[in-house]
């Protein structure tokens, strides 16, 4: 009882709080939207969750200069969260661009 | 004074770019300005913590390497990725960023200091991280590998559902018992880690390769969650707020294409739909009729309202230009050219939307699903190319097909029927198609492109 106690200090419980309306706030956000965005919305969210680039960075500058283990899966970290920040950003803006020439036109 | 506090308020306005750029993405005047906002604010929060006060050595040159390696590999696969094959890369992509988390959680249990209490919030952090990091990236290289054709539906486990509920239950007792022990037992979270891993793959391969891109989708709020995860490790706000977003509205859209297709996100996770082989289930007569090109052509040029049905096979044909060429050709005839654009056309929704727009179709050309149907009767002639499940009328009638419910494109309301077809083959959801057999039907066999170029040879000709 005493352990589960201590998990719910203030800390955790603001961290709670934040949980909570982020996943409210998320699930409003996109409201309705039309099936021709699903792909280029899915894929743009997708670069978004590449947000987590930045604990594998802060996993890097956290570690002793000579602490190779955690330096080489801190650096496939940022490689691969990184392909998944810039190539999904790039392909999504690629896909929209296609949209985009089609309404100039018109 | 205090930077961390500055930081945290840096963070934060990056969070707000980051809401904006997603809300701009949902809407179709907005969309492209929305991911740049998002990519923007992305840049700021890397930005933020390359600068943000830490106590170890930094380390600069590691990170600025592995930037460039995987901002490079980023950029060259996005650009040189065909149309066609965008499914595949958004799952790609998304399992990397998993892998991301997951690794973050492997290191961070080494990096626990000796002594560290077993039952904290650290640690279930760490395997929070990992569980969910792995099972992305896994469930995501088999929704990739599904998608492309290396691993075929018939690539199944025995008793999915026990493996699945009996591999969950693996990892939550293994994650009892790593916060049970006095100390760190890393055999017991490299035993985690190879079962989060397992559990991803049997997660997804019951999954029939028709419903892949609900299940990108699903992982996709699934690596945001893991984001979340890693997050919490570090008490990172725009980690965790970030990904939570991602999380959230990922389930949202998830949901919404799974009312495209009129199933519930349950019906298509335990649905089995692909797997099955599906009868024919009709009482039609299979006696299929053939048309040949230049009758099709004559047949073209005299009607008044020509629907064009594209489908996947269209677009593995590299086949949309010619058919625009095609549509031009009739439109000069003075024929009325529309596309019926069914909301799962493709592989994703939306996914034939872009493919036409590459090939420069007019937005006004195209119709969804309720408007096309509307306009179904009055069309002379319905050209279906490379698609098959989405205009089944199985879908409509027959309670025992597997893809019965799903809207269909009502192709047989209008007074002619000619579908393009390789052979007399299934379509990705394995059910026969009675329209093949209707009577208002003709086939065209061949390779759709081949066929739509001796098409136009035609129609210019005759």
């Amino acid at each position: 009882m005493e352990q589960i106690i201590n998990f719910l200090d203030d800390n955790t419980l603001a961290m709670l709080s934040l949980l909570v309306l982020s996943s409210f706030l998320g699930m409003e956000i996109i409201g309705k939207v039309p099936t021709v965005l699903h792909t280029p919305l899915m894929s743009g969210a997708n670069a978004i969750s590449g947000v987590v680039v930045i604990g594998a960075i802060i996993l890097i500058r956290r570690a002793d200069a000579t602490d190779y283990l955690t330096l080489v899966l801190g650096f496939i970290g940022i490689a691969l969260a990184m392909i998944n920040v810039v190539g999904g950003f790039a392909v999504t803006n690629r896909m929209l661009d296609m949209f985009k020439k089609k309404e100039r036109k018109n | 004074m205090d930077y961390s506090n500055i930081i945290d308020l840096l963070y934060l306005v990056s969070i707000i770019v980051f809401i904006i750029g997603l809300k701009g993405l949902s809407h179709p005047e907005s969309a492209r300005k929305g991911n740049q906002v998002a990519a923007l604010g992305m840049g700021m929060a890397i930005v933020i913590s390359l600068f943000a006060p830490e106590t170890g050595d930094n380390n600069y040159l590691w990170i600025i390497g592995a930037m460039l390696v995987g901002g490079g590999i980023g950029l060259t696969s996005a650009k040189k990725v065909a149309m066609t094959k965008m499914p595949e890369m958004v799952s790609l992509f998304n399992g990397l960023g998993g892998a991301c988390a997951m690794l973050i959680g492997i290191a961070e249990f080494g990096n626990l200091p000796a002594g560290t209490e077993m039952m904290s919030g650290a640690v279930l952090t760490n395997i929070f991280a990992m569980f969910v990091g792995a099972v992305s990236l896994t469930g995501s290289l088999v929704a990739y590998g599904k998608l492309n054709g290396s691993l075929r539906d018939n690539f199944t486990l025995p008793a999915p559902q026990l493996i699945n509920i009996t591999s969950l239950i693996g990892i939550i007792a293994l994650s009892v018992m790593i916060m049970t022990q006095p100390e760190l037992n890393m055999a017991l979270v490299y035993a985690l880690l190879g079962l989060s891993l397992f559990y991803g793959i049997a997660f997804v391969t019951p999954i029939g390769g028709g419903d892949m891109p609900v299940v990108i989708s699903l992982l996709n709020s699934v690596t945001g969650i893991g984001a979340t995860g890693a997050g919490l490790i570090y008490g990172n706000n725009i980690m965790i707020i970030g990904g939570i977003l991602v999380g959230a509205s990922g389930i949202i859209l998830t949901v919404m294409m799974c009312e495209a297709m009129n199933r519930s996100l349950i019906n298509v996770l335990v649905g089995n739909l692909g797997a099955s082989g599906g009868g024919s289930g009709s009482d039609r007569e299979e006696i299929v009729k053939e048309v040949n090109v230049s009758d099709l052509a004559i047949q073209l040029k005299y009607a008044d309202k020509v629907t064009i049905v594209p489908g996947y096979g269209l677009a593995v044909a590299q086949a949309q230009h010619i058919c625009h060429e095609i549509e031009n050709a009739l439109e000069d005839e003075g024929v009325e050219v529309r596309y019926a654009i069914h909301p799962v056309a493709g592989r994703m929704p939306g996914h034939m939307n872009v493919l036409l727009a590459e090939s420069d179709v007019s937005y006004d050309k195209l119709l969804e699903l309720e408007p096309a149907n509307d306009s179904f009767p009055s069309t002379d002639v319905v050209l279906v190319i490379g698609a098959n499940d989405v205009v089944n009328p199985s879908a409509k009638d027959d309670t025992s097909s597997p893809i019965y419910g799903m809207p269909i494109l009502d192709v047989e309301m209008a007074k002619n029927v000619v579908v393009f077809k390789r052979g007399m083959s299934t379509g990705y959801a394995g059910v026969q198609n009675p329209l093949f057999f209707g009577e208002k039907t003709k086939m065209l066999f061949g390779d759709a492109k081949a066929s739509l170029g001796k098409l136009k040879d035609e129609i210019a000709n005759a």
